[in-house]
């Protein structure tokens, strides 16, 4: 287990390694002179040599490369050019949405999707697993984006119980900010739940299957029993899986729903850091996001060999 | 053999849009172009059969050219999925167990860590949107996607009696991959092609709608459902119908590739009967 878990850690320090020099290549070396390409054709050449300075862009790539990733280590992610404050500041503030909003969208994707997918497998070929097949193929194929306008439209504006868009702050009080979260959970929710059904279901269909499964009806136990305590936690292995892959398509359809809901996170802190050109904010922030789906999928991977013994030896 | 049920509702929705999209190079009802400000905002009626937009756009022709814009980037995203990725697949499977085996799977892990979104923001910060950069960011992340099933598939048919002939016979790892594990393998790239090919339609129509996809004035699906979001309030439908567009489409290719694996995948249809 040990031996698993050091290979692994190898490989994701390698992972961050690379991902870091890709990320550094397309935002400081691509463009050129990302000084210059801040302030756009306009600027003053004296601006530009400020801001050369301000950015420390006058070093080597190597040195410049270095001085962001020990910052990023450290917890300095820069100055953000517009904002004129630190961009760590600025996550902090912008993850008390984000971070809430995902989990809170997991939350209802998994205690949703577990006891569908469930009974879809427990009656399978009735007319409820046609329906609920029916219903999460349509889950899947509905822009998450285009059930939030929907959601807006339905119970913001016709019935009036949510706001249509905008935060409270955590000062408002807690149910306030989770009401004004849930339209957005709701959308997110909605494909990864109907994803999370037919993958529970499936698995379990798949692990009923099993010979051990026969044998512990043969000895006795009820198709339910059988069900609960021997399929169910096997079946479990592949949802985990997918919960775990789930958490980095939460955090990058965030990006989306925020802008829908005009929701005050990191999604929103990206787009006006594309459109005023502030590269020091783009740059720490796709960093952030790739390091968060890296070190989940390192942790999901741990987690399962930690429950799974067989999985070890594939290291 | 009886034809699966959602295969044949699924290719026919699928065949349907296609057919929309390649009338739309001979014909639409009106010109997308053309901005009629004096008729905005109208509803359906005989001369615009689904009712105009902001600028008096026949919605009906915006949304049989905005399918051309969605379907373009998602077949080329999907080819670059299968031109890069298959071949670093079939690599990976024929030195299985080596060090280019790990070489490619770990590079493919590290692509899994930028999802498409991710991959798009990084690219408009630098070089601006466009649907190009759309294609692009869909069509990298879909390198890993083929790259894992082709490898996955190889690996399997690499231990058949009939491959340890073929090596006894003196054909080189990559005669072997070209000529009897591809053949084999084609059933799963087709399957999974669909399923990229939907979820590409669905990225694109994400980009554009946050404005890092298709720029104006191209008419594509996740531009119209942008446009249309101030005005749901007083035109709903300017938004409900892109979004059922995409809906149908999405839902006719997943049918499509749930239907076609049932058809191939005779493990299936075993588990099934």
């Amino acid at each position: 287990m040990l031996r698993f878990a050091l290979t692994r850690a190898l490989s994701l320090t390698l992972s961050l390694i690379v991902a870091s020099l890709v990320i550094f290549a397309v935002i400081e070396v691509i463009p050129g002179d990302p000084a210059a390409f801040m302030l756009g054709l306009n600027a003053a050449p004296e601006a530009v040599e400020a801001l050369r300075d301000d950015l420390g862009l006058n070093g080597s790539l190597v040195s410049r490369y270095l001085s962001w990733i020990t910052g990023m280590m450290t917890g300095d992610f820069g100055v953000s050019y517009t904002y004129r404050v630190p961009v760590s500041d600025l996550v902090a503030q912008r993850l008390q949405v984000s971070l809430p909003l995902a989990l809170y969208a997991l939350i209802l994707s998994t205690t949703i999707a577990i006891p569908v997918g469930l009974i879809a497998a427990a009656k399978r070929g009735s007319v409820t697993d046609y329906g609920i097949m029916g219903t999460t193929q349509l889950g899947i194929a509905v822009p998450n984006f285009w059930f939030a306008m929907l959601l807006v439209l339905v119970f913001a504006v016709n019935l009036r119980w949510f706001s249509a868009g905008g935060f409270p702050g955590w000062d408002a009080g807690v149910m306030a900010g989770l009401k004004a979260l849930t339209l957005p959970a709701i959308a997110l929710a909605l494909p990864q739940a109907s994803i999370l059904a037919r993958v529970m279901r499936s698995s379990l269909l798949e692990t009923l299957h099993q010979d051990y499964i026969r044998t512990a009806r043969a000895k006795g136990l009820s198709r339910r029993q059988a069900t609960t305590r021997h399929a169910l936690r096997n079946a479990m292995i592949p949802v985990l899986t997918i919960i775990g892959l789930q958490f980095s398509f939460l955090l990058a359809g965030a990006i989306i729903i925020e802008n829908v809901f005009f929701l005050p996170g990191l999604g929103r802190l990206i787009f006006q850091g594309i459109t005023q050109r502030d590269l020091v904010v783009v740059e720490s922030l796709v960093m952030l996001l790739v390091f968060a789906v890296i070190v989940v999928t390192f942790l999901v991977d741990i987690a399962y060999a930690a429950v799974d013994p067989r999985l070890r030896r594939k290291a | 053999m009886k034809l699966p049920v959602q295969l044949i509702l699924g290719a026919a929705l699928t065949v349907l849009f296609i057919a929309a999209v390649l009338l739309s190079f001979l014909w639409t009802p009106h010109d997308v172009i053309l901005l009629s400000i004096s008729e905005k905002l109208q509803g359906p009626s005989a001369k615009y059969w689904l009712g105009t937009d902001h600028f008096g756009r026949d919605l009906l022709s915006m949304l049989m050219v905005g399918a051309r814009t969605s379907i373009a980037v998602a077949i080329v995203a999907v080819g670059i999925g299968v031109i890069i990725g298959v071949p670093l697949g079939l690599t990976a499977a024929a030195n299985r167990g080596g060090w280019l085996d790990e070489l490619i799977m770990r590079g493919n892990d590290l692509i899994f860590a930028f999802p498409s979104l991710v991959i798009a923001i990084l690219i408009t910060a630098v070089f601006g949107p466009s649907a190009t950069n759309a294609i692009l960011a869909i069509g990298i992340f879909n390198i890993p996607v083929f790259a894992r099933v082709s490898r996955g598939g190889a690996l399997s048919i690499w231990t058949l009696d009939y491959i340890l002939a073929a090596r006894v016979a003196g054909k080189s790892a990559t005669r072997i991959s070209a000529e009897h594990i591809l053949p084999n393998i084609a059933n799963l790239l087709i399957v999974q092609g669909t399923i990229q090919f939907s979820l590409g339609i669905l990225a694109e129509a994400g980009l554009s709608y946050v404005g890092l996809g298709a720029q104006p004035p191209t008419p594509s699906w996740g531009r119209m459902l942008a446009d249309a979001q101030t005005m749901i309030y007083t035109t709903p439908r300017l938004a409900m119908l892109p979004g059922l567009a995409i809906i149908a489409m999405v839902l006719g290719l997943n049918l499509m590739g749930d239907g076609l694996r049932d058809l191939l995948d005779p493990r299936i249809r075993r588990a099934k009967a």
